[in-house]
């Protein structure tokens, strides 16, 4: 058997959310900070394993205080996200090390294939359907305010409740790849799908159909590439989105 | 939503200021001679207004009075606080003193030229439904905004970062109009735009004052169109705040001070506004 059912459902609930956050991340010219954001997760997963709990607990608890931190911080000081998440990454990242070594470390930064339990598989269809949800939910305020900040106020949105509801979906995402792709290269499908979406979408509703479609694609292909030629499917997966992004290239 | 705007009925010529305290050291509070603004037909009042950014003072202990269907147009060198006035009054910085609109006020703000990336996958078409949404507002609204500022539906379906500036502010103040706001912040929305796109945007802005009672605040550095198209002036200037009717505060001498050279600004009363 190639993929089963379960593992089928975590990867295409993972896919859209990245598709659809990243669509956000890459157009808030946040992609760098997102990036390092999902290595906030490391501590989390390094304590969970201490404390012989489920890593994705820890991985989702460390992403939420990270999103929350962020979020304070930016409200606090006038420094963009990308250079708060910096410092917060950084240091996430060295707890993280001090806490947990090992085998499951590296299996929860690089994914686990292999089967996916019934609470896995709960746990990514209902953080899955939320992100969609919010997105959809929240997409005209978030293009207003992605437009002007001002406009955005003046029009009646609560900006500063936006900003951290994005960064909750956001950490919520990273945590849904933990699994399957790891936290290290869940950042890579958030990112790339977008990408590929803005270089060829003229509008909103396309870049989100390309978004979803190109991490689709990247993750099943991916999945599928990497049972065939015996190879972890992290890795593979983000190799394929990579192939996609070099696509994209060849429209003018 | 309910405006309790009716009763005020024709008090668009009332001059928008009635007092102006300047800076608090030296310079005595100066009464405008005008008339007051009838109690409750202000649409904003503000008072003592005072912000400052890492201990620099940008605007300090402005009050002013705004009446409902004025259109108050700011003008000051740049660095003067004009933006930051505007940016204070949307309630986006924080600030001493207070700021109080007539209660229920729905505003629309055009902000100076934004910088947009060229290939943002976000068309006007995407941008209006956005604000439709927000502001509960219908279709037709949309469309109507978008007569009134002259623009083509078929503009819409371009990314806004490839539309011309001209057809981009147009579409920012199409956007301000959706929802029906009382009031309109324009912050120099003929910038960067040229000079047929900066005509085609000040016709619109024109024609929304005359045919729409909508108080309008303007910041503008294009003298001639303040000189035309405002009852009042605020002039800004680091030292101190002036304003007035636009021949009261469009004085050479004026703006030779304010803007620290001198400056030759002729008017041309002869239209009538």
């Amino acid at each position: 058997m190639t993929m089963d059912a379960r593992a089928l459902i975590v990867c295409a609930a993972m896919s859209v959310a990245a598709g659809l956050v990243g669509c956000f991340a890459v157009m808030r010219r946040m992609t760098l900070a997102a990036d390092a954001f999902s290595h906030v997760a490391l501590p989390g997963i390094g304590l969970a394993l201490v404390l012989r709990l489920n890593p994705l607990l820890g991985a989702l608890a460390a992403l939420l205080a990270g999103a929350v931190l962020i979020w304070a911080i930016e409200g606090k000081t006038k420094l963009s996200t990308e250079a708060i998440t910096g410092v917060v990454f950084s240091v996430a990242l060295a707890i993280g090390s001090l806490t947990a070594t090992g085998e499951e470390l590296i299996d929860a930064l690089f994914g686990t294939p292999g089967s996916v339990t019934t609470a896995e598989t709960l746990f990514g269809l209902v953080a899955g359907l939320a992100v969609a949800c919010f997105i959809f939910k929240a997409r005209d305020r978030l293009v207003v305010s992605l437009v002007s900040n001002e406009v955005a106020i003046a029009s009646g949105i609560g900006v500063r409740s936006l900003d951290l509801a994005f960064l909750v979906a956001f950490a919520v995402t990273v945590a849904l790849g933990m699994r399957y792709l790891g936290v290290l290269l869940m950042g890579s499908l958030i990112i790339i799908p977008a990408t590929v979406a803005k270089r060829l979408a003229t509008s909103i509703d396309a870049m989100f159909a390309i978004a979803i479609g190109a991490a689709l694609a990247s993750t099943l292909l991916g999945s599928w590439i990497a049972v065939l030629t015996h190879r972890p499917s992290g890795p593979v997966i983000v190799a394929v989105a990579g192939g996609l992004f070099f696509l994209s290239l060849l429209k003018s | 939503m309910l405006r309790g705007a009716d009763e005020d009925q024709g008090s668009e010529a009332v001059p928008a200021i009635v007092r102006l305290n300047l800076m608090a050291n030296e310079v005595p509070e100066r009464q405008i001679p005008s008339q007051e603004a009838a109690v409750g037909g202000s649409v904003l009042d503000v008072n003592r207004l005072t912000v400052s950014f890492d201990h620099t003072v940008i605007l300090a202990d402005l009050s002013f009075t705004v009446a409902r269907g004025a259109s108050l147009a700011v003008i000051g060198p740049n660095g003067a606080g004009k933006t930051v006035l505007f940016r204070a009054l949307i309630g986006a910085i924080a600030h001493e003193g207070t700021i109080r609109w007539a209660p229920g006020t729905r505003f629309g703000y055009v902000p100076q030229k934004l910088d947009i990336e060229r290939d943002l996958p976000i068309t006007g078409r995407d941008l209006l439904r956005a604000k439709l949404t927000i502001a509960r507002a219908r279709k037709e609204d949309a469309l109507r905004a978008l007569e009134r500022v002259d623009l083509r539906e078929e503009v819409l379906v371009k990314p806004i970062g490839s539309m011309s500036g001209g057809q981009f502010q147009r579409l920012l103040v199409a956007f301000a109009l959706i929802g029906k706001p009382d009031v309109l912040l324009l912050d120099e929305p003929a910038a960067g735009v040229d000079v047929p796109g900066q005509e085609a945007l000040n016709a619109a802005l024109r024609r929304l004052q005359q045919e729409e009672a909508i108080t309008t605040l303007l910041i503008s550095h294009d003298l001639s169109v303040v000189y035309h198209y405002a009852s009042t002036v605020l002039c800004l200037a680091r030292q101190q705040a002036y304003l007035g009717a636009p021949q009261a505060v469009l004085t050479p001498e004026r703006l030779s001070e304010v803007y620290g050279t001198p400056i030759s600004f002729h008017f041309h009363d002869d239209h009538g506004r």
